[in-house]
């Protein structure tokens, strides 16, 4: 069913929802999870969804953005509230395996059978049930010692997601695409929990499109957890395109093993305010991690990417790249943790931040953060800020280029370098004409499902 | 063509251009020289419409227009190319999409369709031939990483792109080697024609060897205080600038 609730005090209301409802939260669920929720809770109580009084949340403030007359499934049949047969996917060039959420819960895959064979896809709380040696072995096991609140108010609250394993040996060619709709009546709040495993010597390539198709406003959290096992690849791109009404806080908790070799780019094309929580653990040696971002903003827009390293082990690597532009009041933020532990001895660690702002009103806060405890490592980090090129633009417009466009050839051109790191081809030129669209303000979220390609209402075109 | 009178032109309040008069018609090549700082490269960056400078005084009129009326693209597309000094790299863009562009702003401007791919394509192989430019330089991004030489190339190259009907050359010669000196005057000599019109600011009698000159003009202090025939050149290689400057202090 669905439950509305007026949100005003915040952790009181949270806590009686959850008290309120916890034979319903905990119906039908994975034991493990439910076994989990209690401490879960008793953090999220404790902390409280963060203000900017917490250090890691300094540049976003969440608590106003949770408040208000939210509804809340409880059930798979109240979150889908009879939509869910409503989207398929037709494009041709991204040949994806196609899975579709709505409201944080599972709604259905095409084409299972497609699937290489032992490849398991589909909804956490199902399949958990399915493979309960994968599920115990792995959920909740990579949320890190910080015990952020956000994460804890996910793993008290969530009931499904999807569930992606990937046995030995096995190349997934084809990505595996999570798409994540939120529709409904009324205002929504939206918890979703996957939980990925990639096994010893297997490939899997994962995309994750959140988008909103009706004019509510969604408060979404959600949480991936991501174990990359012995000699591994995986990649993973969140295509974040929602409207100005969303606030998401999406979590990706990457756990490395040996020779492992993961990659995360989080593109956020269009938002409301978004939080994205990156952490990378790299818990064995030769582990090599590539995690970028690219966020592009306007209006009142707000992204905030808090990434966080662990270099846990000796011989890793990472490369971390971030970039954005901001037009407007647009305002962003990007911390860069790096942890090299006193073991990690040979740690490589570059990271870079570049932005760039457009008017006076836009605004950053880039904040590298690197503690470093061995003593033979190389890291390095690199934050600017800076505004369009005046002699680059005089140079395109000697050509004949006006203003407008020398705008966007420059914008594209500061973007494109994280496009280029894209290793999935086809999704590339999508992401290119995609960004260039953005930039000459051509994109409409609600054309086109960046991916998928279905249609939008146009009434939740805000 | 150009008619530039009495152009008075400053930055930060420094008077560099102190009244300046040139004629041009078309098809006539003209060279400005002169020592350092007396005001060649200013002279180019304002009939270009670097916003930097800020004309005080005077008029051009460019094929009847006012040309300080123009914004700078608008220059461009009337025909008005400036082979610059220093070219600007501009990493990301690539000089495919950035040529596109500025080719179909210019078909635009003129009503014309704007070129498909494959016919884009065509222009440019003709006139990277046409220049002798290297084909992996058009692959790269606009001057990313080009050498000296490389850079000026394709300056030249994009003026046979964009075809102008005056092309003012700021000291293309300047770091040249002489393999790529020959390439350059070639470009801009295989482009001339009755109806195109180019100033070729120099420092060295050496490039109007190759691109030889109608008229020479020498600046000093933001004039043109002498103005001779091609043979002017030849004097001032010879004898340096301090008789010019001791003619004009008189």
């Amino acid at each position: 069913m669905n439950k509305t609730c007026r949100i005003v005090n915040l952790q009181e209301e949270y806590s009686q929802l959850y008290q309120e409802h916890r034979s319903m939260i905990e119906d039908g669920a994975p034991e493990k999870m439910n076994a989990l929720r209690a401490k879960a809770f008793e953090t999220f109580i404790e902390k409280g969804i963060p203000s900017n009084k917490v250090e890691a949340y300094k540049y976003t403030n969440l608590q106003p953005y949770f408040k208000g007359t939210l509804d809340i499934a409880f059930s798979k049949e109240a979150a889908l509230n009879g939509s869910s047969d409503k989207f398929h996917c037709s494009v041709p060039e991204l040949d994806t395996h196609n899975v579709f959420l709505i409201n944080g819960w599972f709604a259905h895959l095409e084409d299972a059978h497609q699937l290489p064979e032992g490849v398991v896809v589909g909804s956490i709380r199902e399949k958990a049930l399915e493979h309960p040696e994968v599920f115990e072995k792995y959920y909740g096991q990579n949320l890190g010692d910080d015990n952020d609140a956000m994460a804890a108010m996910n793993t008290a609250f969530a009931q499904d997601g999807a569930f992606v394993y990937v046995p030995k040996g096995v190349v997934v060619n084809k990505p595996i695409q999570l798409v994540n709709i939120m529709t409904g009546e009324n205002d929504r709040l939206v918890f979703q929990r996957n939980l990925i495993v990639v096994e010893d010597n297997a490939q899997l390539k994962v995309m994750l499109c959140d988008h909103t198709i009706s004019p509510q406003k969604f408060v979404i959290n959600n949480l991936t957890e991501v174990f990359a096992n012995e000699n591994s690849v995986f990649d993973v791109y969140n295509i974040q395109n929602q409207h100005n009404l969303t606030t998401q806080v999406s979590g990706m908790y990457v756990h490395q093993k040996k020779y492992s070799n993961i990659l995360t780019n989080n593109l956020t094309l269009h938002s409301g305010v978004t939080r994205n929580n990156i952490r990378v653990t790299m818990d064995d040696e030769n582990c090599e991690s590539h995690v970028y971002g690219l966020y592009l903003s306007d209006k009142n827009q707000h992204v905030d990417n808090y990434s966080f390293i662990d270099h846990a082990k000796p011989h890793c690597q990472s490369f971390e790249l971030f970039k954005g532009v901001m037009d407007d009041s647009a305002s962003a933020a990007f911390t860069g943790r790096v942890l090299v532990r006193p073991d990690a001895q040979q740690t490589n660690a570059y990271q870079s931040n570049n932005n760039l702002l457009l008017t006076q009103n836009a605004k950053i806060n880039s904040k590298p953060q690197l503690e470093i405890y061995a003593d033979d490592v190389k890291c390095s980090h690199g934050a600017t800020v800076g505004q369009l090129d005046d002699d680059a633009m005089f140079y395109l417009k000697a050509r004949g280029i006006n203003e407008n466009e020398g705008r966007i050839l420059l914008m594209f051109a500061f973007a494109y370098e994280v496009i280029e790191k894209i290793r999935v081809e086809p999704l590339k030129e999508n992401i290119r004409s995609l960004v260039e669209k953005r930039f000459r303000g051509e994109f409409d979220k609600c054309d086109s499902c960046v991916v998928c390609g279905h249609q939008g209402a146009s009434v939740s075109c805000l | 063509m150009l008619v530039i009178k009495d152009l008075h032109a400053k930055i930060d309040d420094k008077e560099i251009l102190r009244g300046i008069n040139l004629e041009i018609k078309p098809g006539e090549v003209h060279a400005i020289m002169g020592p350092n700082g007396s005001g060649k490269s200013t002279l180019s960056s304002v009939l270009a419409g670097n916003e930097k400078f800020e004309v005080n005084e005077g008029s051009v009129s460019f094929n009847g227009k006012d040309l300080l009326d123009l914004a700078p693209e608008d220059r461009a597309r009337e025909g008005l190319f400036l082979s610059f000094q220093y070219p600007v790299e501009i990493p990301g863009v690539s000089m495919v999409n950035f040529m596109r562009t500025a080719v179909n702003e210019h078909r635009k401007y003129r009503e014309e369709e704007p070129y498909s791919a494959s016919e884009f394509l065509k222009l440019m192989r003709e006139k990277k031939k046409l220049v002798e430019i290297d084909s992996n330089l058009t692959n790269r991004s606009v001057n990313e990483g080009f050498s000296g030489g490389e850079k000026k190339k394709n300056e030249i190259f994009q003026m046979a792109m964009l075809e102008p009907k005056l092309a003012i050359l700021d000291e293309t010669d300047s770091g040249l080697d002489i393999d790529a000196l020959r390439v350059v005057a070639n470009g801009v000599n295989k482009l001339k024609s009755p109806e195109r019109s180019t100033i070729v600011i120099t420092h060295y009698q050496r490039l109007l060897d190759h691109i030889v000159p109608d008229y020479v003009h020498v600046l000093y202090k933001g004039r043109i205080v002498k103005s001779a025939g091609k043979e002017l050149a030849l004097e001032l290689e010879e004898k340096g600038y301090d008789w010019i400057k001791k003619e004009f202090e008189d």
